[in-house]
């Protein structure tokens, strides 16, 4: 009897060990981080201030103003066009995003894994110096390619395929490519984990069986690293969908991104409840991604922490 | 049959796709590099080598104050971060699952799941509401933003390394009459150990890094290098913004060299 006490409270007492050791980082997330995400909920409920900031008052008027837009001159409500075109081009380049990086990713990834162990390292090194390196830096390096007097417009001019400078950036496309370019290093990653511990026994199988290439690949090959296909799309939509560096860069003044958006409501929009309701409305929809990650992750039996 | 081995491993074009990844992959960051040795003052026309840009970087006042202030906060926001991110990760891993664990992994995992323009506005609500309640505009403000995003990126190589290791070793430790605490001390953290340095070293480079929330939260006047950069990219661009990404540029491979060859070692 007073031995199983005994264990119990040797258990108790190891739980509340790992809980105080759990407890100063929790403390400094929720300060920072959880915390203040509470904060904003609470100010897309209220009124947008003079001079920016808000008035204590509850009000709806910035959740309306994500979907719809008063007409100051005849107080009509019409849909707020703006906004949805917005919020439709961040869908659209985030997917489209999540694809490329996909069709571009997946290959490379491939072709890591199954190089031979001396030479791995060094496309693995390769690959993450990219990872490692400032966003800013890597979005400033598209642009000067890009760019109508950067390189690649030049050498067009040069070679004399074009008389006049392709207008590469300050378009939707340019805000494609890099985004492409910066979060692709995120897809190789998680696919590349996925597929090193692909047995390629189980490919040499179905070779035996008389699969062609296409077939193993699609029925024993992409089966196996699905967990890494989905983990870097999430790992790139999500940044995507919310993306703010890059939009602005690549983008010019005209071509705004949801983070974009968000960002103008605290600054020349003076629009606080404006913003804040547009940051929920981004984490909701990031929230329903990664729910949908989850589940098919648990589906796979896969589960993890 | 045939007279090369079949190669099972190869799939049609996937090594050309690879090769271009790579390529276009580098291709910009290396013509960022080496315009930043233009002699001109154009990014884009080249005129001969010259130093000047890394010369002029140096002496820019501007420059030196944000190089310090990114340097202090990613030093103060990377120890302290692998220092929570530590105490969580033994507080986490190798034990009973017990109530609140899920919510804990959700908590310490969040700035990886929500878009850093959320937090960034969050933080600004929140730390503008303090700041003019109590008139702070220090430094600590940031520090703290920087560390609670750093946490996940700190714990994540920890808990790897924690969840990697034998439970025997401290075991034996314990047959040897080792109380916990020494156990602890002498067995545990040193096999954390390279968990540890990897944690603090991403955590590092990732505060470095950081621009959005960096740029929300700061006061007047309250420059990083990433936000300076991203001021200057609104302005005039001179090859001096390639001098300063070429130095960050040289630090992430620094970095990045050391994380590899201590991941070499497997225990």
């Amino acid at each position: 009897m007073s031995a199983r006490t005994e264990a119990e409270t040797a258990i108790a007492r190891e739980v509340r060990r790992s809980r105080l050791l759990t407890l100063p980082a929790l403390v400094v997330l929720f300060l920072a981080a959880s915390g203040p995400l509470v904060v904003v909920l609470v100010y897309s409920f209220l009124t947008a201030g003079d001079y920016g900031g808000v008035t204590w008052r509850f009000s709806t008027e910035g959740w309306q103003a994500v979907f719809l837009e008063r007409d100051i001159f005849d107080d009509t409500v019409s849909i707020a066009d703006a906004h949805l075109s917005i919020l439709w081009r961040s869908l659209r380049l985030s997917l489209m995003t999540t694809l490329l990086a996909l069709a571009l990713g997946f290959p490379t990834a491939y072709f890591i894994a199954t190089q031979p162990e001396k030479t791995r390292n060094l496309w693995l090194f390769l690959i993450t110096i990219p990872f490692w390196t400032n966003l800013l830096i890597r979005t400033f390096a598209i642009m000067e390619v890009i760019r109508n007097r950067g390189i690649v417009n030049t050498a067009l001019m040069k070679l004399g395929v074009i008389s006049e400078p392709i207008q590469m950036l300050y378009t939707d496309f340019s805000i494609l490519l890099g985004m492409t370019y910066v979060y692709l290093p995120l897809m190789v990653l998680p696919i590349y984990a996925s597929m090193e511990k692909l047995d390629f026994r189980l490919v040499e199988a179905g070779y035996d069986l008389y699969a062609t290439r296409w077939r193993v690949l699609r029925r024993i090959i992409l089966p196996i690293v699905k967990p890494g296909l989905i983990a870097g799309s999430i790992l790139v939509f999500v940044p995507s969908l919310g993306a703010y560096v890059t939009p602005r860069v690549l983008g010019g003044g005209k071509n705004l991104m949801l983070g974009n958006l968000i960002e103008l409501q605290f600054g020349q929009g003076r629009n606080w409840p404006l913003g804040s309701a547009l940051a929920i409305t981004l984490l909701v929809i990031v929230m329903v991604a990664l729910l949908f990650y989850v589940r098919t992750a648990q589906k796979e039996g896969g589960g993890h922490g | 049959m045939a007279d090369r081995p079949f190669a099972i491993k190869r799939q049609p074009g996937f090594a050309t796709i690879a090769m271009v990844c790579f390529l276009m992959l580098y291709a910009p960051i290396l013509t960022l590099v080496a315009y930043s040795f233009n002699a001109g003052s154009s990014i884009a026309v080249w005129e001969g080598f010259s130093w000047r840009w890394y010369a002029a970087a140096w002496q820019n006042e501007l420059v030196q104050d944000a190089a310090i202030r990114s340097l202090v906060v990613a030093v103060c926001a990377s120890f302290f971060a692998t220092v929570l991110a530590t105490m969580a990760a033994l507080g986490t891993t190798r034990t009973r699952p017990y109530r609140g664990l899920t919510a804990t992994y959700a908590v310490i995992n969040q700035p990886l799941m929500v878009p850093e323009i959320v937090t960034a506005v969050a933080l600004l609500i929140v730390f503008a509401v303090f700041k003019q309640a109590t008139g702070y505009t220090g430094l600590g403000l940031l520090i703290l933003a920087h560390t609670a995003f750093c946490i996940p990126f700190a714990y994540l190589p920890i808990r790897a390394r924690l969840e990697g290791m034998n439970l025997s070793l401290e075991t034996a430790a314990a047959d040897l009459y080792a109380t916990p605490w020494m156990a602890f001390r002498r067995v545990t953290l040193p096999l954390m150990g390279p968990g540890i340095v990897a944690g603090a070293m991403l955590a590092f480079v990732i505060s470095l890094d950081d621009v959005v929330i960096t740029e929300f939260v700061k006061s007047a006047g309250q420059e990083t290098l990433p936000t300076y950069m991203l001021g200057q990219l609104r302005r005039s661009i001179t090859p001096e913004i390639n001098a300063i990404s070429t130095a960050l540029l040289a630090i992430s491979i620094a970095m990045v060299t050391i994380f590899f060859f201590l991941n070499r070692k497997k225990m």
